[in-house]
């Protein structure tokens, strides 16, 4: 009984988070214009889509500065966790958590309005450049919100018999504390690809000289209505990384059986 | 820990300290440097009087933190029932992702798809017409404005409890069993409390961008409901008010400060930051 | 810690994939190279087979980038780090961004097309002698309405709006100059009157309409009218044109009393580089043909008089988007107004706003 609920639960919720991606998807494939009204089925929308090598352009920047500015803010803002962490006083560890969070905080069109300020000020260029710098600086913060609850889980007692076991700090950062906080690392690299993927706003500012972005795109075409391609794109791009998460985890599955294997035998 | 302290880490903190110096300290002071310009760029506190003095600013914030309440305890109402039962699947971490996943489609398009789902001729109102109860108005209404914006919200509450509860020591759980406590006692007795780190920091993560939500109002609500995030884009992007703008992000910033303060955690040891 | 290292270097590797992938679709696109010509424009807002004409003839590639509102526009101009060689600002824009010293003036000697142009639509209060602006396109504010719910003759004038009888049926666009507008005009007013008072007055105004407002909203309007959201809405004449193509009930009415007159323009910003690209570029839409290609595929009216010539009979007489010049007459441009004194429209508008 109690299973039963459970599992429609879940099934309900999965309904109401698919359902607008279905409802894009569907209509991709529809023979009208618009999103209203079904009008049958049709293949045109891709065909457009493809066909269409700066709308394939901006999408492979796009999926470009998300994934490097996600990889390097990951790395950045993991070392951060780890510096916010050793503080010892507390009055120095809220205002350290509070500044790291105002980037989440401020709107976007403020931090995108006071990076171009910024980035005029210091003459850097416009463009593929200034975009990764600012999806690197407001990605930081939540990497660091999703490392920072694993490290302080790690119990100080695991660290001094590392340390007593004669670890160096090299040591004790790559084979005790990077395993165990992995996780953390983990979760801050996907919302900040999610970070980076959903922005719009401080892209819009901080962005020039021809280099755009999928959000961008989409934001200047939406005056004349959402076009269908996009709604194409939106397809592929579900399908690309649906087929992304699955192929992950099925890596970490097949891996994770391999070791449990080995440490079978050994034992 | 100690020997950690010492020796060359700080190097390690470099980046970070950078990051925080450039693109933190420097706008947010570029902010407060603003709030006090006026139109003709001269120093004022004009701005910060009009705030604090005009009726259309106080309602206007007390719209916002009510609106983000609601939808912060809708969204906590939804996820964390999501998050346990999605806990408790033998593929978790699987499911999981596949919670974030709707995230990555662009909020402008999923909006779009909102406003075809919920209009006139939509298929909410055609299920309504199914059931006999007759095509409703669904746009432009605060309960739709509050749903999409859940909707929204939702995957970024999921996660942090969802590690909140990954954390949890199942010997706990155990204990409490062996001890004879119901499951609801168990939940209501250790579960949740330990989880409530979690669900602090997904409130963190809900209530502070819900008070600056602003597409969604116009696409969605309709204007009908206008927000502080509203009222932002609006002196930065239409009126180029920036001194006004800049204004109600200090407000903002110094709502954020509160709502952390609130939810921090009292014990310096243990629970997530935020 | 391996395990986290190996996805690195993946992604790294995924990254330059990318990055190489981009570049050579940009290079097949042509965006890249020294004959260009780049173009800030509104989304959708040339027909991209006159850009490929252009380069067919001129060998110069249009690179296009887009803004959604004028004053996004005008904040990227104005902080540099671009270069734009074209933007398309409204007319209020062009005024304040002559006033920021961020316009190169016009070099009429270059220009061949400027007798082609209505001498009606030159020489506007925003830019005396176009010294600075060549119109792009020019049009209306007005009322829409579905035929299927609203007779024509229940909506000639903008007070039939404050009928009881449209309870939330109206969609406003969210514009506070405007909607404002719509007031000022309503009480017999100027639309650019500075008086307090007159603009409290027509704030009042608008708060009777409140019963009568669905939603305040911004570009989606279009999409909401074709789709029966809403049987009336107030909005420009190009996005109505955008709206009959959609859907054949819909019709637009410009109110005789009297209503706006915008136009979108053609200008240098300072930052420009490609002087030669430019002038080849403005000339090229200058030519009747062109101009009314464009025309024909955005829908607005165009200020080119032999360009409208080569219209359609059917556009051409169309009295929604070329109305007479009875009602010409009667509209008013918009004049660049002081920030304080934007700033009183923007307050009773945001007031309005608030209590609908």
């Amino acid at each position: 009984m109690k299973q039963k609920f459970t599992q429609l639960y879940l099934i309900v919720v999965f309904i109401i988070l698919y359902a607008p991606i279905v409802f894009l998807i569907a209509y991709s494939f529809s023979q009208g214009d618009t999103m209203t009204n079904y009008h049958g089925f049709t293949w045109r929308h891709y065909q457009t889509l493809f066909s269409d090598s700066r709308m394939l352009a901006i999408v492979a920047n796009t999926l470009l500065v998300a994934l490097l500015s996600s990889l390097i803010a990951t790395l950045i803002g993991t070392l951060g966790a780890l510096g916010i962490n050793r503080t010892t006083k507390r009055v120095t560890r809220e205002s350290l958590l509070t500044l790291n969070n105002v980037l989440m905080v401020s709107p976007d069109v403020i931090i995108g309005a006071s990076f171009l300020i910024f980035f005029t000020m210091l003459k850097i260029p416009l463009g593929f450049g200034s975009v990764l710098l600012s999806h690197i600086a407001f990605e930081i913060p939540i990497v660091v919100l999703m490392v920072l609850p694993r490290l302080r889980e790690m119990s100080a007692s695991m660290l001094d018999a590392a340390q007593d076991l004669g670890a160096t700090t090299r040591q004790l950062l790559s084979q005790v504390i990077i395993p165990f906080i992995s996780p953390g690392i983990f979760a801050g690299f996907f919302m900040a690809l999610t970070y980076s993927l959903d922005d719009f706003a401080v892209t819009f500012f901080v962005t020039g000289n021809g280099f755009s972005t999928l959000s961008v795109e989409i934001y200047s075409r939406a005056r004349q209505g959402i076009n269908l391609e996009i709604n194409a794109l939106s397809g592929v791009m579900f399908l690309f990384s649906l087929l992304l998460v699955g192929g992950y985890y099925w890596i970490q599955q097949v891996s994770q059986k391999r070791k449990q294997r080995k440490r079978g035998a050994i034992s | 820990m100690i020997a950690l302290t010492k020796r060359k880490t700080w190097l390690y903190f470099i980046p970070y300290g950078l990051w925080l110096a450039l693109f933190v300290i420097a706008p947010v002071a570029l902010i407060i440097y603003q709030s006090f310009f006026d139109l003709g760029h001269h120093f004022t506190l004009a701005n910060y009087s009009t705030y604090f003095a005009s009726a259309t600013y106080l309602k206007m914030t007390v719209n916002s933190v009510w609106y983000a309440l609601l939808i912060t305890l809708f969204t906590g109402l939804i996820s964390y029932p999501t998050a346990y039962f999605l806990h408790q699947l033998k593929h978790r971490q699987f499911w999981l992702l596949l919670v974030i996943l709707p995230t990555w489609i662009n909020i402008l398009l999923k909006a779009y798809a909102f406003i075809g789902i919920f209009s006139q001729a939509g298929l909410a109102n055609q299920f309504l017409t199914f059931i006999g109860i007759g095509p409703q108005q669904i746009l432009f209404t605060n309960a739709s404005f509050i749903f999409v914006a859940t909707y929204i919200q939702i995957p970024f509450m999921i996660l942090p409890i969802f590690n909140a509860l990954d954390d949890l020591n199942p010997a706990f759980i155990n204990a409490s069993r062996d001890l004879g406590a119901s499951n609801w006692q168990t939940f209501r007795r250790v579960i949740f409390p330990l989880t409530l780190p979690g669900v602090k920091a997904g409130v963190q993560a809900v209530f502070i961008p819900s008070l600056s939500l602003f597409m969604l109002t116009r696409l969605i609500g309709g204007n009908k409901v206008i927000t502080l995030g509203t009222a932002i884009e609006e002196h930065f992007l239409t009126t180029m008010n920036w001194g006004m703008g800049s204004t109600i992000g200090v407000v903002l910033i110094i709502a954020m400060i509160i709502v952390m303060t609130l939810t921090g955690d009292q014990k310096p040891k243990g629970g997530a930051p935020r | 810690m391996k395990r986290l290292l190996s996805l690195a270097i993946a992604l790294i590797a995924i990254c330059g994939l990318l990055a190489y992938s981009s570049q050579s679709l940009e290079r097949s696109s042509g965006s890249t190279g020294s004959k260009v010509l780049n173009l800030y424009n509104w989304g959708d807002y040339i027909d991209p087979s006159l850009l490929t004409k252009f380069q067919k003839e001129t060998g110069y590639h249009v690179n296009v980038e887009t803004f959604d509102s004028n004053e996004a526009m005008y904040t990227k101009i104005q902080q540099g780090g671009t270069h734009y060689d074209l933007a398309v600002p409204s007319e209020y824009m062009v005024a304040k961004m002559k006033r920021a010293h961020l316009l190169r003036p016009l070099d009429k000697s270059k220009l061949t097309g400027w007798a082609n142009y209505d001498q009606r639509f030159l020489n506007q209060s925003f830019d005396r002698d176009n010294r600075y602006s060549i119109p792009y396109f020019w049009g209306t504010l007005g009322i829409v309405y579905n035929d299927k719910y609203v007779k024509a003759s229940e909506v000639q004038h903008w007070q039939d709006l404050w009928s009881p009888r449209w309870k939330k049926q109206i969609m406003l666009i969210d514009s506070a100059r405007d909607i404002m507008g719509m007031a000022l005009i309503t009480l017999g007013k100027s639309m650019n009157t500075t008086n307090p008072q007159t603009l409290l007055a027509a704030q009042k105004k608008l708060d009777q309409l409140s019963p009568n407002v669905k939603a305040i909203v911004a570009d989606e309007i279009k999409m909401y009218m074709i789709q029966d959201e809403a049987p009336l809405a107030v909005d420009w004449s190009g996005e109505a044109a955008e709206m009959l193509a959609g859907n054949s009930h819909l019709h637009y009415v410009v109110p005789r009393e009297g209503s706006n007159l915008w136009f979108d323009n053609l200008v240098i910003p300072k930052t420009a580089q490609h002087t030669k690209a430019i002038y080849a570029f403005l000339n090229f839409m200058s030519q009747p043909d062109n101009a009314a290609q464009n025309a024909t595929y955005i829908g607005y009216a165009t200020p080119n008089q032999r360009a409208k010539e080569r219209l359609p009979q059917a556009i051409r007489n169309d009295r929604q988007f070329y109305p007479d010049e009875q009602t010409l007459r009667h509209l008013q441009v918009y004049r660049d107004l002081s920030p304080t004194k934007v700033e009183l429209y923007n307050d009773r508008y945001l007031e309005f706003k608030m209590h609908h």
